[in-house]
């Protein structure tokens, strides 16, 4: 499953998007007065008592591993382990626990494991840093480079000789 | 020139990490329990319903907590192992029935053996979740305090037995 | 009888690969033109050898032959045909052999289209290719061979694993190895050129189309892999984020710096020790990934029978081929010319600056794959790493290299004025930015994550047109149509895999933007309803397959009241292994597709059914197939196919030309390539 929503940069961006939904609503509110008002009589029940919750334990358990599983989701996977920890969190939910305080519960019995996003901390730091140090690595070892390069380099102007045959030589192929 | 040897460098430390990384088990999990106060329980005898264990009956003796099940098949190898030690008379050992029907576990324990001092009853696998248990069998080291000091995810064998349970209780119970 | 000739099979072809493995390298090394000349043979013998190998142990499958242990285990009686031919390469044991067989057949087909290239060079690319080969065929005749007996016989085999049982599955591992060992022959030329210190342009254009067609058939075979996740599993996925993923996108993104890097050491002559350096990194990574998934170190959804003697051999053996080659690396390459000169604003530079990105990515990748166990080596501890840490590593770095795609092919060789280039793409610029701001008004709702990522697509296809009618403005008279044919299929290519990415970037941004699911309870005759479409359960039948029992489910897709289609969910429970599967019914559209999957019974005749609403998923796999047809049209471009016709004569290498070519500048034009020529 492919998310942004683990991007801290756009901010900004996010801050519009409220803005939008603002918007978003008030066309809503529009057109509940224009829909004409056909439903169909059997529409089928959700599985869930509470659909608002299950997304969220949904949302939540997508980014938890289930450790009996070669590696799978809690949200994912059909083992009996991921069924009852799946139903602990439900219960959690409704006792008005929040996210943070059903992971802490989770990571104090089975570890940092269970985190597919892992905390940021003392070990992990190599893992959060780790590609931004890469990143400026690799750009300052290319400037580095590109400038030794340029003073290495010395145009040598070809002969004339060898400046009419490499011209015929293209041509040449240009023709082909 | 150093920098046309960094490649080979960096492969090197890599493969001393893949080398370490054979001998170790990417399936076991180490218990964040360690060295914590076992989570306390109240829960009901498996011979007899109407009794109630908890965990603080245990405080002041170092004990084993061993979680089964009658569906779990590996526990059947750990079992006879249990059975022995429980004659030996070294550590009491509780058994936790795990996620289990009452019948099906007793009849069970009337067939390999009951090395438990008492059995309970963890039903709905709560308490299991509370010890973050994962895979059955899994055994417990609780100290005097009531302190989780060892946890052993499968089957107990003779070699974890003697290398290290053992000589951990003796030294527990000192 | 057969399995023992197959194993025998195995053996010669395992003394062939030691033969051409050495004699060649040292025949070139000395010059002995016996020596030299036995490569060709050695390679064709070889394969013969192991096509008879794989074929007897594909009729130990197809007839049933379980007293071989391999077929007892991932085999049944009741297995279609086609899978059980299939089956073939299904296990580990299997797949090696597979590996091999590709690996024989890239060889020979070096072998074959390399009659322009010179004796000495060929034998030592296939020397190289013989050494890998032998590696791989010890492992598979001392840790994994796949004729070993089962005595006595059982009775029938414990069948294919069920999530095997799919073309999708069928096809996806020949593809990723065809990649995973194509890349071997540019690993092969690389370390051919470092023996013999020929490392020039010339060098890099023998290995250009090798390389890009390995690239190919990675790019499929990924996607295949893929798709087969997103139908297969049940819930719509198609990216996990597995190490066993990673392992095979890890070479994927460093083969992709790696035809880019190519491109500029053919026709600058530059970058010339890196270009080497990434061949041998993107095979070293192929190796990695074969390493990772079959010694078990990391736990993923890719269950394989793991076994620690297996790891260790591969663990030395890929210390025998990727230590030795970084050491010749080492050696040989600090004498490696520089090539052309360029200014920091060039075509070059770009390409290098792409390098970085996609190298500093592949890096990211790696350690997000690797860290836990490292952490766990250090004794610190467990931990896990999964698709958040991913894509808040993957997505900042791959924005900026899409940026450049657009920047890149417009930009002229050696210098380029980055304020004509502004001038020239302000346009394409401000009408991507304004479409990606409006488009998302019409999908429904305004996310800024969606208009972004559409600005980066929209960015790319706009670039391409203007590169494209700037392009034929610059190349002389006559009307549209002649102008385009007068541009070579390489420059087709490159837009074609650009136009791919484009698309890919829009599946993913609007399916992850506005993709919809409900999970819900129904009985016969219940109806519900997502994003327009209406889906009603007719109720569910029982339909026999050939080695499962199936539950069919039995649903209208309705659009404003009209039947536009049916569907037929399944649940497929297989005889031999009691494995349930989730057999997804999918209405696939350019525009969207409509996903159901058939959960859990309830009581009453109800069941639990999964439905979604997918806009442009396809287009995920629609971008790969793009980037794999860009690389299909570069690897035919004729100046690989008439290469023998115009080998001309002449003392001036391409090195000379490329060095000072300010006076005869092709204005936007890019340099002409050269026919093959070579220091004498």
């Amino acid at each position: 499953m492919y998310k942004f929503k683990a991007i801290n940069v756009f901010v900004l961006q996010e801050r519009a998007s409220q803005f939008f939904k603002y918007i978003r609503q008030l066309v809503i509110v529009f057109s509940v007065f224009l829909l004409p008002l056909t439903s169909f009589a059997n529409e089928a029940l959700p599985v869930a008592e509470d659909p608002v919750l299950e997304k969220r334990l949904v949302e939540l358990s997508e980014n938890l591993r289930c450790l009996v599983c070669q590696n799978e989701s809690l949200a994912g996977s059909r083992a009996d382990f991921a069924i009852d920890l799946r139903r602990e969190i439900r219960e959690q939910m409704k006792a008005d626990k929040s996210d943070e305080e059903i992971i802490d519960f989770l990571v104090a019995r089975y570890g940092d494991f269970v985190l597919y996003n892992p905390p940021f901390k003392t070990t992990t730091i190599l893992l959060w840093f780790g590609p931004l140090i890469l990143f400026i690595g690799a750009t300052t070892a290319l400037i580095f480079y590109l400038r030794r390069r340029r003073t290495q380099i010395d145009d040598i102007p070809l002969s004339e000789s060898q400046r009419l045959e490499a011209e015929a030589l293209i041509r040449k192929i240009n023709k082909e | 020139m150093i920098r046309f040897l960094l490649p080979l460098a960096i492969f090197i430390v890599l493969v001393v990490f893949l080398g370490i990384g054979l001998t170790l088990n990417p399936r076991q999990v180490p218990s964040p329990l360690i060295d914590k106060p076992a989570p306390v329980f109240q829960l009901n005898h498996l011979h007899d319903p109407d009794k109630i264990m908890m965990s603080k009956d245990n405080l002041g003796k170092v004990w084993m907590l061993n979680v089964w099940a009658s569906w779990c098949v590996a526990c059947r190898d750990e079992h006879p192992l249990l059975v022995q030690l429980a004659k030996t008379g070294i550590v009491p050992i509780y058994g936790l029935n795990y996620k289990d029907e009452r019948d099906t576990a007793l009849q069970w324990l009337r067939q390999y053996g009951d090395p438990y001092t008492v059995s309970i009853v963890d039903s709905d696998g709560k308490v299991g979740i509370d010890y973050g248990v994962y895979g059955v069998p899994e055994t417990y080291i609780i100290d005097k305090q009531g302190i989780i000091r060892h946890k052993h995810i499968g089957p107990v064998t003779v070699k974890s037995l003697e290398d290290k349970i053992l000589p951990l209780i003796r030294e527990l119970q000192g | 009888m057969i399995p023992e000739l197959g194993n025998f099979a195995l053996i010669l072809a395992m003394l062939l690969a030691l033969i051409q493995g050495t004699l060649p390298i040292i025949g070139a090394a000395r010059g002995i033109p016996s020596w030299i000349a036995l490569a060709r043979p050695a390679v064709q013998g070889q394969f013969v050898f192991i096509a008879i190998s794989f074929g007897c142990l594909a009729y130990s499958f197809v007839s049933n032959d379980f007293s071989v242990h391999n077929v007892a285990s991932h085999s049944n009686s009741e297995l279609p045909l086609h899978f059980r031919f299939a089956a073939t390469w299904g296990s580990h044991e299997g797949s090696l052999l597979l590996w091999v067989l590709l690996l024989a057949g890239w060889s020979v087909a070096v072998s074959v289209f390399s009659r322009q290239l010179p004796d000495d060079m060929v034998a030592r690319v296939l020397g190289v290719l013989g050494l890998v080969s032998v590696g791989f065929l010890l492992f598979l005749l001392f840790t994994s061979n796949p004729f070993d007996r089962l005595l006595p016989a059982a009775l029938d085999g414990n069948d294919l694993n069920p999530l095997l049982q799919d073309p999708g599955m069928v096809l996806h591992p020949p593809m990723l190895y065809m990649g995973y060992v194509g890349f071997s022959v540019a690993f092969a030329f690389a370390i051919a050129a470092l023996l013999s210190g020929q490392l020039d342009a010339a060098w890099a254009r023998w290995s250009r189309p090798w390389t890009t067609a390995a690239w190919v058939f990675l790019t499929t075979g990924i996607m295949i892999g893929s798709w087969w996740a997103y139908y297969e599993l049940g819930w719509g996925g198609w990216w996990f984020w597995d190490a066993v993923e990673n392992a095979s996108f890890m070479p994927w993104l460093v083969g992709t710096a790696l035809i880019h890097s190519l491109a500029v050491t053919e026709k600058r002559g530059s970058f010339k020790s890196w270009t080497v350096l990434l061949a041998i990194v993107a095979f070293s990574l192929s190796l990695l990934g074969t390493f990772l998934v079959r010694s078990g170190v990391l736990t993923s959804v890719h269950a394989f029978a793991t076994d620690p003697a297996r790891g260790i051999f591969i663990l030395v053996y890929l210390v025998a081929i990727v230590g030795f080659s970084l050491i010749l690396f080492a050696w040989r390459a600090p004498k490696v010319g520089l090539g052309g000169n360029f200014q920091l604003i060039s075509r070059e530079s770009m390409l290098l600056v792409n390098n970085v990105l996609l190298l500093v990515a592949a890096g990211s990748v790696m350690l997000g794959t690797l860290y836990p166990l490292l952490v766990d080596a250090l004794g610190l501890g467990k931990i896990s790493v999964g698709p958040p840490y991913f894509e808040a590593v993957f997505v900042p770095l791959m924005a900026p290299a899409i940026f450049l795609i657009g920047l890149g092919p417009i930009a002229r060789w050696k210098q380029a004025s980055l304020p004509s280039m502004v001038i020239r793409l302000r346009w394409a610029f401000g009408v991507s930015l304004i479409s990606a701001l409006i488009m998302p008004f019409f999908m429904s709702e305004w996310k800024p994550l969606v208009s972004f990522g559409l600005l980066l697509a929209f960015w790319i296809i706009a670039s391409i047109f203007v590169n494209i009618k700037h392009r034929l403005q610059n190349s002389g008279e006559g009307g549209l149509l002649t102008k385009l044919s007068r541009q070579s299929r390489s420059y087709y290519g490159m837009h074609c895999a650009h136009l791919g990415i484009a698309v890919f970037v829009i599946g993913v941004t609007l399916v992850n933007g506005y993709e919809t699911e409900k999970d819900v309870r129904m009985e016969i005759g219940n109806t519900v309803s997502i994003s327009g479409y209406t889906f009603r359960f007719n109720g569910i039948s029982n339909i026999p397959g050939p080695n499962y029992k199936a539950v069919q489910g039995d649903i209208d897709v309705l659009k404003d009241d009209k039947l536009i289609q049916k569907l037929y969910p399944e649940k497929r429970t297989y005889n031999a292994s009691g494995m349930v599967m989730t057999e997804a019914a999918i209405d696939a559209g350019l525009f969207r597709d409509l996903y159901i999957a058939l959960g859990e019974p309830l009581d009453n005749n109800a069941w639990v059914v999964r439905v979604y609403h997918k806009p442009f998923v396809d287009w995920i796999w629609l971008g790969c197939i793009l980037m794999a047809l860009g690389g299909i049209l570069a690897v035919t471009d004729r100046r690989y196919r008439y290469g023998i016709r115009k080998k001309d004569k002449t003392e001036i290498t391409s090195e000379i030309l490329t060095k000072s070519n300010t006076d005869i500048k092709s204005r936007d034009i890019e340099p002409v390539i050269l026919p093959e020529v070579r220091k004498v």
